[in-house]
């Protein structure tokens, strides 16, 4: 038997520059990512709704707490001080469910399907999170737009809006990230939606979402203090005003690209696990 | 040709698996191969709950495939079939043992590996939300195809395999049958060297079934592409594959061609229920009792269900109810049938595996 297999027939080409690679099969897969976010606005509208609800019954409902002695909060509208608030809850929320977009790819087996292709195994990872911070961006905008509906008047203008925009993403990777990680190890639906509505408002209430720390028991502002979601808060809401305090803005930034790192680290690994235990 | 002969030719490199390997070694397209795939010594267990042993997938799975030829894996569900498959495309990684495809090390060169094959797995690998040639495009993308040649690949296959008209249409709105057509066409965008197919039938109805056979048996015809198939249907294996092995244990227990392995298997399988489920003595007598009738082997009891290997199934009835009759086990039932699966099973699987009175008494059976 001498039979060589010298392929005459192969047409892909030889293995491209690694790097240009790399951001090719990164774009690729963004792409793929985006498309599911783009064929379904009904699902844009849908993760709207919850914003919806909290920036227009939930800042009229509350419209008064501004006049409360120790509001402080930099601002006499509450709808002013909610926007920031709703946006970075909505990114919580919507991207702590991407653990379950990896869990469904895994069953279906789109997952193993992209993972016997040549496709670098750092792009599919890199791809959620472009992916993740660009349909954060867009609803928030979305919700900045609301938010004026509402009567928001921003104080920080265009640059202050960029800072919440970009913050909410940062943030919005955080969780996807974590959630990622939790769906590529979880093997089940109960356990992410367990931990999530378990963490989402507890998690939002011990930061500065919805009350200044002024109004807190002092307990809670201690817990707040460590809160990313308060990071993200803390960091907008101060590029928000007239005159920021960029200190703040930066430092705070800075930790959640900080945590945000981490949780990819940490995704990167449970995506190693996963794959040991194909 | 021996064992060390075959290893030299295939592993230029003796040196040990390195974890990751920086070099990437020649390219694959250079190699020169005897064997499309080979393992040898494959063993793999994996950690389950409540299992402290973990579960055995493969226990020493020695395989080769000749090139150019369609390989078949035959074995029922948790033989090892998929847990080879994934090894094989690199998906999975063995705890011992060596696998090559195209001649190169799977473990030691993965992504060489990936560039060979195509890998049509039992669960879908294409995008739900995106169409049909969206997803063609984007694997042929990831193989470094581009632009035009791309393109024309993608409705090439699209035609070829009867998806043409619902390319435009998003994949979750496809049929099963269709579905499993795209998944072959992803497999086949980038013309890989070596094809797996993982149970490519599995779920699919009868229509879709002999569509799928057709277009395989087709690119068996065509362009020397390797096709390793797992299934357990033995239809299946027998209709498409030149070779088959037949897959136990994580071992292989049987290899050959499919009419070499149904030639030892001629005859029909009589399988018989008892009224009464045969204790471990009355095991021993019924083997006795039909043993002794003429053209009668391959006799296994388990329960209630006596079966045996008749040369004439029809003719032989008679005896082996009068000989149940006789030894104090009378039948409830009996039906004679074309060998199955379960027949080359029990024959090569029961021998190997069973218990030792099977064994002996397969030896004794050897009327043939």
């Amino acid at each position: 038997m001498s039979t060589t297999l010298d392929t005459p027939h192969t047409i892909a080409r030889p293995a491209p520059a690694p790097l240009s690679e790399a951001f090719a099969h990164t774009w690729f897969m963004t792409q793929r990512q985006l498309r599911a976010f783009l064929r379904q606005p009904a699902y844009l509208v849908i993760t709207l709704v919850q914003p919806i609800i909290w920036l227009f019954l939930f800042g009229a409902l509350f419209h008064k707490v501004v006049d409360l002695p120790g509001f402080g909060g930099g601002t006499d509208s509450y709808i002013d001080y909610l926007v920031p608030g709703v946006i970075v809850m909505n990114a919580v929320s919507a991207n702590m469910w991407a653990g379950m977009g990896m869990l469904e790819e895994i069953e279906r087996g789109t997952l193993n399907g992209l993972l016997v292709t040549p496709v670098r195994r750092m792009a599919l990872l890199n791809a959620n999170i472009v992916s993740q911070a660009l349909s954060t961006a867009i609803q928030s905008l979305a919700i900045i737009g609301l938010g004026a509906l509402a009567g928001a008047d921003y104080a920080g203008g265009v640059t202050g809006l960029l800072v919440l925009v970009l913050v909410s993403s940062v943030l919005g990777c955080v969780f996807g990230a974590l959630s990622n990680a939790l769906g590529m190890v979880a093997g089940e639906r109960e356990t992410i939606i367990g931990i999530n509505t378990f963490l989402l408002l507890p998690a939002t209430f011990l930061s500065t979402a919805f009350m200044p720390s002024g109004l807190m028991p002092h307990w809670m502002t201690v817990v707040a203090r460590f809160n990313p979601i308060n990071w993200a808060l803390a960091a907008s809401r101060s590029a928000m005003t007239a005159s920021p305090d960029w200190g703040s803005v930066l430092s705070h930034s800075a930790a959640l690209v900080g945590l945000a790192a981490f949780a990819v680290w940490l995704s990167l690994r449970m995506f190693g696990v996963y794959r040991k235990s194909v | 040709m021996d064992r060390t002969d075959r290893t030299a030719a295939t592993v230029p490199d003796p040196r040990p698996h390195a974890k990751a390997d920086p070099d990437p070694g020649p390219d694959p397209r250079t190699r020169h191969a005897r064997y499309a795939i080979e393992t040898r010594d494959l063993r793999k267990t994996y950690r389950a709950k409540g299992n402290p042993d973990g579960v055995r997938a493969l226990d020493g799975l020695d395989l080769t495939v000749a090139p150019g030829t369609v390989f078949g894996l035959l074995g029922p569900n948790g033989a090892g079939k998929s847990t080879t498959v994934k090894i094989l495309t690199t998906l999975a990684s063995a705890d011992s043992g060596t696998a090559f495809v195209g001649g190169v090390d799977v473990a030691r060169d993965p992504a060489a590996v990936r560039r060979m094959i195509g890998v049509v797995a039992q669960g879908s690998g294409a995008d739900p939300v995106a169409t049909g040639r969206e997803n063609l495009v984007l694997h042929g993308r990831l193989y470094g195809l581009r632009g035009r040649d791309l393109a024309r690949r993608a409705d090439e296959l699209l035609e070829r395999l009867g998806l043409a008209d619902a390319a435009r249409r998003p994949v979750k709105t496809y049929s099963g049958g269709m579905l499993r057509r795209l998944d072959l066409a992803l497999g086949l965008v980038h013309r890989p060297e070596v094809l797996f197919l993982d149970e490519p039938t599995t779920g699919l109805d009868p229509e879709g079934r002999a569509e799928l056979w057709a277009e395989i048996a087709r690119l068996a015809d065509g362009d020397g592409m390797t096709i390793l198939l797992t299934t357990h249907y033995l239809d299946e294996a027998d209709r498409l594959a030149a070779r088959l092995a037949i897959v136990d244990h994580g071992k292989v227990v049987a290899e050959g061609t499919p009419d070499g392995l149904k030639s030892e298997l001629r005859g029909d399988a009589v399988h018989v229920e008892l009224r009464v489920a045969a204790g471990p003595d009355a095991e021993e007598r019924i083997r006795g009792a039909l043993l002794g009738l003429d053209g009668i082997g391959d006799v296994t009891v388990a329960g209630v269900r006596v079966s045996a290997r008749a040369d004439s199934g029809a003719a032989a009835v008679p005896a082996v109810l009068a000989a149940l009759d006789r030894a104090g086990e009378p039948a409830a039932a009996v039906t004679v049938a074309r060998p199955s699966l379960d027949d080359v099973y029990l024959r090569y699987a029961g021998r190997r595996f069973g218990d030792a009175d099977a064994l002996a008494t397969t030896a004794l059976g050897g009327v043939r």
